[in-house]
């Protein structure tokens, strides 16, 4: 089942602390490349806690984990802490502000069990190479 | 045997917590405990001293690997690619130190560059709304020892600015605050029930992107004049609830982040809060105060405000400062194909930056410039490693409330490593040879 909610980024501490402790780390993955969604959210997509999922919007598309929020609830808004995961999918016009729209973008969040979650450096890598699926 | 470097500052966050002990070895080479930072603070202190950590300058190879080369070489590479472009993009500085910035500035004059820092994507957007119409604010000294209303709209410290709340916004005693949490209300308005809304007296769960509107329900609210049942979300007795309790305060703050500048509306919604801030006026003493992130991107505003007049996206191609943000901003320039090269400085736009404008930057010739390796050192051409600015080496930062503070230097960067400030200089000094002034 594919859901739409409402993405939103942001700061986790967990964001904060592993990217001081290195960007190229397992740990940076592990806080940011993953989505929460709200409870009512996972029930409609049918997926466990933990499961890869693919977020797409408009402006393209990752894989991340999709998590349980702790800072709910807010049924139809899903987070990713800001990062590169995040930035493959949001909204990047500025409107004539200069500010790239990182609150607001409507995505789709479907289950992709199989599909990896790439580490950061990997991401970018891959993306400017045109390498990503 | 080791020794406690006492009053350090921290260089993560605009909260620039002034009151870090740091335990290093007595020779000043290795930094061993930090206290009294927040998690976040303390692994920036600690993550200094890592084993893998890259300490020489590197260019990317045609096969994609990493080659080892010299500063000289990679002052030499930054000082021609700045001179050759047209028109250069100088991004980032958030996290470096005044002195750097002000180099980087003569740097942006002679090669005719646009200047931008990480406010483009953070405090971009309420820059813009102060210089429409002005900001009543104050120091955070005056609000730990005056607010007794503290409202957060669209920021989050419990996970931005850890320590915010316990140093200056809730917890703290002052002088005319000597209750501490018990006699301030604190409201929090965000579209998720955060930690900081969680330990809030009134939470408003705003629907996203609906900021402008409540700001204006406020201010009818302020009037006592009449609201539509629901407005953003939000059930009309909560917004005359809230408005009420800032009302009856001495001294009430408003303190906002990305939540209101990145969301739709923009500068606009600013405009909007600044409106609340200055109504709140007529019934009580009221600031606003936005949460600047890196803790020099305030000071960063500051030297191009007094050098240039403007406090981001200021395009020098012309030989003079332009601003015009939407035209001169990072983002846009990158999205129009507008530079045709990019020094990237103390920022991460490749973590950062939407992933269109990062593609743009790996298409062009590019030098990033930080002590970390990160998704940016990963699409630039060259890589130059640098000390940690308030670690390895002082220098003025900015606190959020524009206090200017002195950061410290409390251990020594491995051997050999440059500065941001050494090695703009540098560079700076190889740009007039080539140039012949
Ligand atoms: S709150 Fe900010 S300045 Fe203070 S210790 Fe934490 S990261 Fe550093």
């Amino acid at each position: 089942m594919a859901i739409r909610v409402n993405l939103i980024t942001g700061r986790t501490i967990q964001q904060g602390v592993s990217m001081e402790a290195g960007k190229e780390k397992s740990a940076y993955t592990a806080a940011c490349g993953i989505i929460e969604l709200d409870p009512t959210d996972f029930r409609k997509l049918g997926a466990f806690r933990g499961t890869n999922v693919r977020v797409t919007s408009d402006y393209g598309s990752v894989v991340v984990k999709a998590v349980e929020a702790t800072q709910g609830p807010h049924p139809g808004i899903a987070f990713i802490p800001m990062g590169p995961w995040a930035n493959m999918v949001v909204n990047p016009n500025t409107y004539s502000t200069g500010m790239p729209t990182f609150k607001g973008t409507p995505v789709t969040v479907e289950a992709a069990k199989n599909e990896p979650v790439l580490n950061s450096l990997e991401l970018v890598r891959k993306g400017c190479r045109g390498e990503l699926a | 045997m080791s020794r406690t470097v006492t009053d350090v500052i921290c260089p993560f966050c605009g909260t620039l917590c002034d009151d870090i002990e740091v335990v290093v070895s007595d020779d000043g080479k290795e930094l061993h405990e930090v206290y009294n930072a927040c998690a976040i603070g303390a692994e920036k202190f600690l993550h200094s001293q890592a084993k893998d950590r890259i300490t020489r300058p590197r260019m990317r190879q045609e096969d994609g690997s990493w080659k080892e080369i010299t500063y000289d070489e990679a002052i030499d590479y930054t000082a021609r690619m700045l001179v050759n472009a047209k028109k250069p993009l100088m991004y980032g500085w958030s996290s470096t130190n005044c002195e750097a910035q002000a180099i980087g500035s003569e740097i942006g004059e002679l090669v005719g560059a646009v200047v931008d820092n990480t406010a483009t994507v953070c405090h971009g957007t309420s820059l813009i709304a102060v210089q429409d119409i002005g900001i009543p604010s104050c120091t955070l000294g005056e609000v730990k020892n005056r607010a007794d209303r503290i409202l957060f709209w669209g920021c989050n410290p419990a996970h931005a600015h850890p320590r915010h709340m316990s140093r200056y916004s809730i917890f703290p005693r002052g002088f005319f605050t000597g209750k501490g949490h018990t006699g301030r209300k604190v409201i929090v308005v965000d579209p998720r029930r955060t930690d900081t809304a969680k330990i809030a007296d009134i939470h408003l769960q705003v629907e996203q992107g609906r900021d402008y509107e409540l700001f204006d329900a406020f201010r009818v609210a302020f009037k006592g004049e009449h609201l539509p049942d629901v407005v953003a979300g939000i059930p009309k007795e909560k917004i005359y609830e809230a408005a009420e309790t800032l009302k009856s305060g001495r001294f009430a703050i408003i303190f906002f982040g990305m939540g209101v500048t990145q969301s739709l509306g923009k500068n606009h919604n600013i405009d909007a809060a600044i409106a609340v801030t200055r109504d709140l006026n007529e019934y009580t003493k009221a600031a606003i105060m936005p949460m600047r992130g890196h803790y020099n991107v305030t000071g960063s505003g500051q030297v191009w405000g007094w050098l240039f007049g403007f406090p981001y996206a200021v395009d020098l191609s012309r030989g003079f400062a332009r601003y015009n943000p939407g035209d001169t901003t990072a983002n846009d320039l990158l999205r129009r194909d507008e530079v045709d090269a990019v020094l990237v400085i103390a920022s991460d736009p490749g973590a950062h930056f939407p992933f269109s404008s990062v593609k743009k930057i790996y298409d062009l010739p590019s030098v990033a410039i930080d002590p970390h390796e990160t998704p940016t050192t990963e699409v630039c051409r060259v890589h130059v490693p640098v000390a940690f600015v308030g670690i390895e080496v002082g220098g003025c930062a900015y606190r959020m409330d524009n206090v200017p503070i002195e950061t410290r230097k409390v251990v020594e960067p491995p051997e050999g490593m440059m500065t941001d400030e050494e090695f703009l200089g540098r560079v700076l000094a190889r740009i007039k040879e080539l140039q012949g002034v």
